[in-house]
């Protein structure tokens, strides 16, 4: 026994010598590569989306590279991407920002997934002055800030859902609406609920159920019940994948009956999938849908990305991991019209950002959010058992009719 | 004879640290602390909150090793001391319903003057109203005894936690946001080397109470507690008061960590960056427990170790890290429950265990 | 504060079957976890990742085309051996240790399971269709999936089980015996190693029992195994250790008033109000004692 304890003291003393020796060197810079951070959550309740959102970042950055890569002023330079888990926790994240741009010395960074995270490490990337593209935080507090550094390439979260009270309104014949709502307790989900209010005081619609869901959401029927007392016109509910999924079964089991259900986070968890039938008629908010027309020459269009995303990783791309791939492409593009890496000027390139991806058309505000790009609507469409989400909103790229009301539980 | 190397190291250390080179130890400690900021600069940040985890081990340390009582509520001043520090920091200028609202959506910008003031006072709030919340709450819970006392503190942790997500005022579930350092005042460094130098001062200072505080009769009394409370009660000793003390002291200093690190993330959320249960709660306990319950230096060398071994692993065994941290518990745990000091301790008594007092030993009277 | 609830008597019964469904789950999992406190004095912070494992199984069985209600058979007979495994590997070591280790050593295994279980399943958040419907009552004012009922219904049936085993084989009587007095056990001959294993076993296998109706009621993802392990050790300490059926009342009881200051606080304030309870049930308790001891004195 006092072997063993020898044994395992001397090899832990080693190992702490030699790795705390090791993380002292900061990485050599190969001559031509451009080193991207992205602090990511592998772990933790995000980690199903931080593995959509590397696996964009990834799928991108490979294919640019094999595409002849970056050129900057007559020099060709290729992505190299180094990551880090920040564990789906908001200090973790702020931390290895630090710890990318200072220790490990990367050029530009990525963002990380979630609006709390991306809020965690905007100040950081800020303060350093270190230009980062991010494809995952939408909330509206991190663009008006009046950070320079932060380029925001999806919709920002309070748009989610208000093409859907809009939509309501629409179907109600332009009458205000009633609306139920339930979300998670986190930046993302709040800042949707923020333009449920935005479009409920805009069709002077009425909320008659303002619910919040915690972290641990296991169980919303509490909520549910409340729904089925008040009969709203609308239901909205977003508590990333997990909440989807819950809302789902438990409005299935419990035979809620709503017109009009509005949720995010449909395609990240799979939820056509998973729940099949079940899920029929919800209404879903996206940044993207494969079957879009945007073009651009490196994914074609959003069917071929869809294709061969899903041959190389196993799984039709959500939305998460589109946008996360778009964020590459802007990173090129302003490259290769600043024509250097310094930060200043790719800083300043970003700004006048100007163009289409698979993904959409991006531009930036002011604030750093993409002013060029709808949310759009898809609405899960079963036949029998097979499950397909649908866009039908914007009618410009809607690709079947909005199913309004959703028919009630007992005649499905 | 093979020649014992740790001997050799152990003897090296505590001849550094004996009575006549004692002076040249800390200063050389104080003086190396002093200039690591400027020498590791692109460690600035990764240092402060090393320094702030040693102050939380040690403090910890306070109730779980000196005093017998394992707390994992420490944790509730921390996250206190931050929300405080940080809500002062804007409500002194500025109105904190509107700075929190929607998420943080307006912004209002402090002067460097407001800036300084805000957190001038923000720390001495954040270190004034933890110890008043641990006088007031610490007559019922400290009565709770061993296991108890753990899941009770463990329960208020966690509450205070999911409490402050559901507060509107201080940005409930989406946080808040801390006044960013005013621009344009120095370099870029300027701003991590301040949180740096008071993150030293605060930990020299706890360091210092808390050496001192070991030394009164107050430690003897809170060993007293650990080793036998009923006998240290019949003994006349009113243990309450103590434990309370030892409770407020700790809270003192928890709470005004909890204001800095809160201003060196920059983002406040109510579980994971203020009442962080398992960074703050169980690794507080680990730490402690690697470096040595009940000792001074205990906490600070398993403080530090641990913090080393998580940073360098952090990056090696990108997704396999909580395997790597969940196999050392289990191994610190079950192969290393005294800790570095406990295990020097037993080997080496005449350097590192109690010092017994050759007055006190022969004042000490036999009976035969 | 929401008095919605106290509107309509349909909407109490609603919530309080509610709150009682979720309890009586809970409670098969504090049963396990007093099992252990009381045997081996163990608190096992790992317990929620048990239940997730548990719950995988009844997921993989799901996906194979095996109804995932047959969970509730194969799961706890393969969580026993998970729970034999690991105790020979690790809880033996802290077994006879403080409390106070087996916290942490737990918790270090808690870690662990749920990274290899990220590596193992993916971090997709899955669900087993069960399809078992809803009872609907009183002209579907109330509601009650069938699913939940068939949790709270193999939940006391697993719990009678095991208390007719305790009480009437022999290994129960051991463990009931290694429980009261381990030397005393060891001396009459009982083989207490075996009597540990085997309690974390069945610890490990009503888990798994747990899991399989997690999986066809709720969600399963490798890291939302916690909520399961803090309800399950406060339902225990509530009921007061070694008072077994306690533990049932008290899960019924923390799960009704969960569910009810979800309706009168807001949803935000579920869990916080709970965890007070828990701190005022326990400073209610040490004053309790304080005035034994006065007399003591």
């Amino acid at each position: 026994m006092k072997n063993l304890k020898k044994i395992i003291t001397t090899l832990f003393a080693g190992a702490l010598l030699t790795l705390g020796l090791t993380s002292c060197d900061s990485e050599k810079k190969a001559d031509n590569v451009i080193k991207l951070g992205a602090a990511v959550s592998l772990t933790g309740k995000y980690s199903t989306n931080g593995e959509h959102t590397k696996n964009g970042y990834n799928f991108a950055a490979d294919r640019i590279n094999e595409m002849g890569g970056i050129n900057v002023g007559g020099k060709k330079y290729k992505f190299e991407i180094v990551y880090y888990d920040d564990e789906s926790n908001s200090k973790r994240a702020a931390q290895l920002v630090e710890r990318l741009i200072k220790q490990d010395k990367v050029q530009f960074m990525l963002g990380p997934y979630s609006s709390g995270l991306t809020k965690a490490v905007a100040p950081v990337t800020e303060e350093n002055k270190v230009p980062m593209v991010e494809a995952n935080g939408a909330s509206r507090s991190l663009f008006t800030k009046g950070y320079k550094y932060l380029f925001a390439v999806l919709s920002p979260a309070n748009q989610y859902l208000e093409v859907a009270i809009d939509l309501a309104v629409e179907k109600n014949g332009g009458k205000p609406v009633n609306i139920a709502m339930a979300f998670e307790q986190d930046a993302f989900s709040q800042d949707v609920r923020l333009g449920i209010l935005d479009a409920a005081k805009r069709t002077g619609s009425k909320i008659v159920i303002d619910d919040k869901l915690p972290k641990e959401l296991n169980d919303m029927a509490a909520t549910l019940v409340k729904v089925k007392q008040a009969k709203p016109d609308v239901l909205v509910v977003s508590g990333h994948s997990k909440g989807a999924l819950t809302a789902i079964r438990q409005i299935s089991e419990m035979k809620v009956d709503v017109p009009m259900l509005a949720m995010t986070h449909c395609d990240a968890s799979k939820l056509a999938k998973q729940h099949g039938k079940k899920s029929e008629y919800a209404l879903c908010a996206a940044q993207w849908h494969k079957s879009l027309t945007y073009k651009d020459k490196y994914f074609g269009d959003g069917l071929r990305y869809d294709k061969e995303f899903t041959a190389k990783y196993g799984y039709a791309p959500p939305y998460q991991a589109a946008e996360s791939s778009a964020a590459l492409l802007v990173y090129k593009d302003a490259f290769e019209r600043a024509g250097s890496l310094d930060r200043q000027k790719v800083r300043d390139a970003l700004a006048t950002t100007e163009m289409q991806t698979f993904y959409g058309n991006i531009k930036f505000g002011s604030g750093g959010q993409n002013v060029a790009k709808p949310m759009v609507l898809f609405q899960v469409s079963c036949d029998g058992d097979n499950c397909q989400n649908k866009v039908v909103a914007p009618t410009k790229w809607a690709s079947a009719k909005l199913v309004h009301p959703i028919p009630a539980w007992k005649d499905r | 004879m093979k020649k014992d190397y740790l001997y050799l190291f152990v003897d090296f250390i505590s001849k550094l640290t004996s009575k006549e080179n004692k002076t040249y130890f800390f200063s050389g400690i104080i003086l190396f602390l002093l200039l690591a900021p400027f020498i590791f600069s692109a460690y600035k940040v990764q240092l402060s909150f090393m320094l702030i985890l040693i102050l939380l081990a040690m403090t910890w340390d306070v109730q779980g090793g000196q005093m017998g009582y394992n707390t994992f509520g420490n944790i509730l001043f921390f996250g206190v001391g931050m929300y405080l520090c940080a809500s002062i920091q804007i409500g002194m200028f500025f109105p904190l319903a509107e700075w929190t609202e929607s998420g943080g959506e307006k912004t209002f910008v402090h002067s460097t003057d407001q800036y300084f003031q805000g957190l001038f006072v923000g720390l001495i709030f954040a270190g004034l109203i933890p110890p008043i919340i641990a006088g007031l709450i610490g007559y019922g819970i400290l009565g709770l005894r061993g296991h108890y006392f753990a899941i009770c503190t463990l329960g208020l942790g966690i509450a205070a936690g999911e409490l402050a997500g559901g507060i509107e005022l201080i940005g409930a579930g989406q946080g808040m946001t801390t006044p960013p350092f005013p621009k344009g005042l120095g370099s870029l460094e300027l701003r991590s080397q301040v949180f740096y130098f008071l993150c030293l001062a605060l930990l020299v200072f706890t360091f210092i109470t808390l050496r001192w505080l070991y030394s009164t009769r107050f430690g003897l009394v809170l060993n007293a507690i650990r080793d036998n409370e009923d006998k240290a009660e019949a003994m006349g000793i009113y243990t309450m008061r103590y434990k309370i003390s030892g409770w407020m002291i700790s809270a003192f200093f928890v709470g005004i960590a909890g204001g800095l690190v809160g201003n060196i993330v920059g983002y406040i959320e109510p579980i994971e960056v203020a009442f962080d249960g398992r960074e703050m709660g169980v690794f507080m306990v680990l730490m402690t427990i690697l470096g040595g319950k009940g000792t001074l230096w205990g906490p600070i060398i398993g403080a530090t170790a641990f913090h080393i071994f998580k940073e360098s692993f952090w990056s090696m065994f990108l997704g396999w890290q909580y395997v790597a941290l969940g196999v050392l518990i289990i191994v610190i745990v079950i192969y290393f429950p005294e800790g570095i000091m406990g295990y020097l301790r037993e080997k080496y008594p005449e350097k590192f265990g109690e010092a017994v007092d050759e007055k006190d030993r022969k004042a000490q009277v036999t009976l035969n | 504060m929401d008095f919605l609830i106290f509107q309509s008597p349909y909407l109490l019964f609603q919530a309080s079957m509610d709150g009682i469904l979720l309890g009586i789950l809970f409670a098969l999992i504090a049963y396990g976890m007093a099992l252990q406190w009381g045997v081996m004095n163990i608190i096992n912070i790992a317990q929620g990742e048990l239940v997730i494992m548990g719950g995988y199984i009844a997921y993989f069985m799901y996906t194979a085309g095996i109804h995932p209600a047959f969970g509730v058979i194969v799961s706890p007979i393969i969580m026993y051996f998970v729970g034999v495994g690991l105790y020979k590997l690790v809880i033996n070591k802290v077994v006879d240790r403080d409390l106070f280790i087996s916290i942490l050593a737990t918790f270090g295994i808690s870690i662990l399971t749920m990274q290899l279980m990220n590596f193992a399943f993916g971090a997709d958040v899955v669900v087993a269709q069960s399809d078992f419907g809803t009872l609907m009552l009183f002209d579907n004012k109330v509601t009650l999936p069938v699913s939940k009922l068939f949790s709270a219904g193999v939940a006391i049936i697993f719990a009678i089980i095991l208390v007719l085993y305790m009480k009437k084989s022999k290994l129960g009587r051991a463990i009931r015996a290694t429980a009261q007095n381990a030397r005393a056990a060891k001396i009459l001959g009982v083989d207490t190693e075996k009597v540990y294993a085997s309690t974390f076993g069945i610890n490990a296998a009503l888990c798994g029992v747990a899991g399989a109706c997690v999986a066809i009621t709720f969600t399963l993802h490798p890291y939302v195994g916690l909520p399961y392990t803090v309800r399950s050790f406060m339902i225990v300490i509530v009921a007061g250790l070694g008072n077994l059926p306690g533990v049932a009342l008290s899960g019924m009881a923390l799960g009704l008033f969960e569910e009810y200051a979800d309706y009168l606080l807001g949803t935000e304030f579920r869990i916080a109000s709970v965890f007070f309870l828990l701190v005022l049930i326990l400073i209610y308790r040490r004053f309790k004692l304080a005035r034994t001891r006065e007399y003591l004195k």
